[in-house]
């Protein structure tokens, strides 16, 4: 296996985008920053890969028009995916181990309010006997909570103290477009919402858009010193239907993880869309106690469409590069109620 | 004024789609009224029944006939529902395991607010008046009154089943395996209807060209980094990516760089066959557009054919590129083949 590192991130987070859902506008100032910090032109970029939905976006093809803020002449090695930044990443990653390409620029984009987020998701669901329901993706997930908390897994309280912890840390992050904490008790004096979720438990619609540079060998450590050295990436799924699986587990994360060595992370980012499904993830990856999780506030303090499950990783990259950690994860989740999972090792050396 | 141009689109499509002999027999039990089920390998009955053994990998070939009635076993309060849910009125989804299966569905309940829902509580099937083969043959799960379960009766293998005074009486279901064929005219497709709405934005540069057109003007950009003027504007230039900022007024005037001629009739078609749709390269732009070449018999269209904008009149015009009617010649000779053939 080839060594590759996560050597640039830039990302944009915001509560409505007023601009095309095409977003190169968005884009364009992103791989600016990704050529600034890597100190490349487009032209030292061995592959594109991006996430993006015409679901989303309303228009056919939106990804071809995102191709603008590439810049085609020379043409271009280009590939794209219907899912997040993070599986555009995974793409990026083995068309590095071919020994095709040394370097990848992966970018994910989505303008979620041009729509009604929750009910367009109802489209990822199996056709025959959920969608023709429009089951929303607040609902699936207020279900999943309501398991766990009749089970006795988790209660209010702990998807509140969740949810203090992410807005406590997403002071410090300059794009979560939620932020401020207050007390637990606070928290839960507030009314439900789509009951048992209050709206603090559920991720606030984001526009947005993310890149995330990938380079091998010494092509990374001429861009860092402290390259994000990916030592493990691996993605499952469960199955679609809400009724076949065991609402309060995560089995494909859980899977994930036992494909990877996570002993001794320290800092773990990760994509939770729902309060409770931090739980979850934590128990599914077996994280310690003093892992430090969710630094950047995490998804319910902004989760961008198709690149909210990337930002994870790049935001634990960063740990990395700036020798605050030695070893991170970043996680990202796809489909219903954490229906699939993909986990990233990173570590400094 | 906004920064960008705005406006609603709906996007609809109706999927047809066939359902296999499984999703097939669920459907079809749902339209006869009879809920069906799938047994698993592992002895499960599953609602609606699984396509393939999720441990075997072998096609469902076992169905169950369950009852209409259920516990349930979670729920959600929808206080804001979208379009195309079971109600337009606040309700829960629910997860409810009927008797006689081991895994739940997920469907609407019909209860006023959160507090008259709680985990275990009895629900039964509200059938819609008109079935067809759908999920949807089930209107909803509507709460059991307590004193209507006044019998327990044998349900499905091992397991107790309540059972309704009402459906005592009609015998209108009973569990147990049944056939794999529904009995007469089974399910074999349904159609799907998806629509989603949006607010559509068109960037900032669209924006100035849609304003442009709106006054009679047709208005490009110029990239900084090539020199190339496009038309409609674009956020970058496709060739460098670099971000096109200068406004640039273009000629109304062009050359037909390519064209072909439209012999085949087709829904929604607003022009009678055979016309012409060609690519124009107005005068001092880098890129051509498609428009209507009308005025001219559609055989004398060529290569090279000067044309000019013909606008409907001032009073139609709007924010779209339909306000110039169509191109037709201006009457001069041809252009040189050297003057557009690096934009073909």
């Amino acid at each position: 296996m080839r060594d590759v590192a996560v050597v640039g991130f830039a990302q944009r987070q915001m509560l409505e985008f007023d601009g095309s859902p095409t977003c190169v506008e968005l884009l364009v100032p992103l791989f600016r920053e990704c050529y600034e910090q890597t100190g490349w032109t487009r032209r030292d970029i061995g592959f594109w890969c991006s996430g993006s939905s015409d679901y989303l976006a309303g228009r056919s093809f939106s990804f071809v028009q995102a191709v603008d803020a590439i810049g085609v002449i020379p043409p271009v090695n280009e590939s794209h995916v219907e899912m997040d930044l993070a599986w555009a990443m995974y793409e990026a990653w083995l068309k590095i181990q071919t020994g095709e390409v040394d370097t990848a620029l992966v970018y994910a984009f989505g303008k979620s309010s041009a729509g009604v987020l929750r009910r367009t998701l109802a489209l990822q669901l199996e056709p025959y006997t959920m969608t023709p329901l429009w089951p929303d993706t607040v609902s699936l997930a207020g279900l999943q909570a309501r398991v766990g908390i009749d089970a006795g897994l988790w209660d209010e309280r702990a998807m509140a103290e969740v949810a203090n912890r992410s807005l406590t840390d997403a002071e410090k992050n300059e794009y979560a477009v939620r932020k401020g904490g207050s007390s637990v008790e606070d928290l839960l004096a507030r009314p439900m919402y789509a009951d048992p979720l209050r709206k603090h438990d559920c991720a606030p619609v984001t526009d947005g858009a993310a890149a995330i540079v990938l380079a091998a060998d010494d092509r990374a450590r001429d861009v860092r010193e402290r390259p994000a050295w990916i030592s493990g990436i691996a993605h499952y799924v469960d199955p679609m239907g809400m009724g076949t699986r065991d609402l309060t587990r995560a089995p494909s994360a859980q899977r994930a993880a036992a494909a990877l060595d996570l002993a001794g992370t320290e800092v773990a980012e990760l994509h939770a869309p729902f309060s409770h499904q931090e739980l979850i993830l934590r128990r599914e990856l077996g994280l310690a106690d003093d892992v430090t999780v969710n630094p950047s506030g995490g998804a319910l303090t902004g989760n961008p469409m198709f690149s909210g499950g990337g930002i994870r990783i790049g935001e634990a990259a960063r740990r990395i590069w700036s020798g605050d950690a030695t070893k991170v994860l970043g996680h990202a989740t796809s489909g219903p109620a954490l229906q699939q999972n993909l986990v990233c090792t990173m570590e400094g050396r | 004024m906004s920064r960008t141009l705005q406006a609603p689109v709906t996007v609809a499509f109706d999927y047809t789609r066939s359902t296999g002999p499984v999703v097939g027999r669920f459907l079809s039990g749902l339209r006869d009224g009879q809920v069906i089920g799938g047994r698993t390998s592992s002895g499960e009955v599953v609602v609606p029944p699984l396509e393939f053994d999720p441990v075997t990998h072998e096609p469902t070939t076992e169905f169950v006939e369950v009852s209409p009635v259920g516990t349930v076993t979670s729920w959600t309060w929808v206080p804001e529902p979208v379009q195309g849910q079971p109600f337009d009125r606040p309700f829960a989804f629910a997860l409810v395991t009927l008797d006689g299966a081991d895994r739940p569905l997920l469907h609407a309940l019909d209860v006023a607010s959160p507090e008259d829902v709680r985990t275990g509580m009895r629900v039964r099937i509200r059938w819609a008046a008109e079935r067809t083969g759908s999920i949807t043959d089930i209107e909803c799960f509507e709460p059991v009154d307590e004193l209507d379960e006044v019998e327990v009766v044998a349900g499905g293998p091992g397991r107790a089943r309540p059972r309704l005074r009402d459906e005592a009486a009609t015998e209108q279901s009973r569990p147990g395996e049944v056939s794999g064929a529904a009995t007469t005219d089974p399910v074999t497709g349904i159609t799907v209807p998806v629509s989603l709405d949006y607010d559509y934005a068109a960037s900032p540069e669209e924006s100035t060209f849609y304003r442009g057109l709106n006054e009679g003007r047709i208005i490009g950009q110029r990239c900084p980094s090539c020199g190339k003027v496009y038309v409609p504007p674009r956020s970058a230039c496709p060739s460098d990516g670099t971000p096109t900022e200068e406004e640039v007024e273009l000629s109304q005037t062009g050359t037909v760089t390519t064209f072909c001629v439209v012999n085949v009739p087709f829904l929604g078609q607003k022009i009678t066959p055979p016309y012409v749709s060609a690519y124009v390269l107005l005068d001092g732009a880098d890129i051509a557009f498609l428009h209507l070449i009308l005025g001219v018999p559609a055989e004398e269209v060529r290569m090279g054919m000067r044309v000019k904008a013909v606008w409907k009149p001032r009073e139609e015009w709007t924010f779209s590129l339909e306000n110039i009617h169509h191109f037709e010649p201006t009457g001069e000779p041809d252009a040189d083949f050297d003057t557009y053939k690096h934009h073909l």
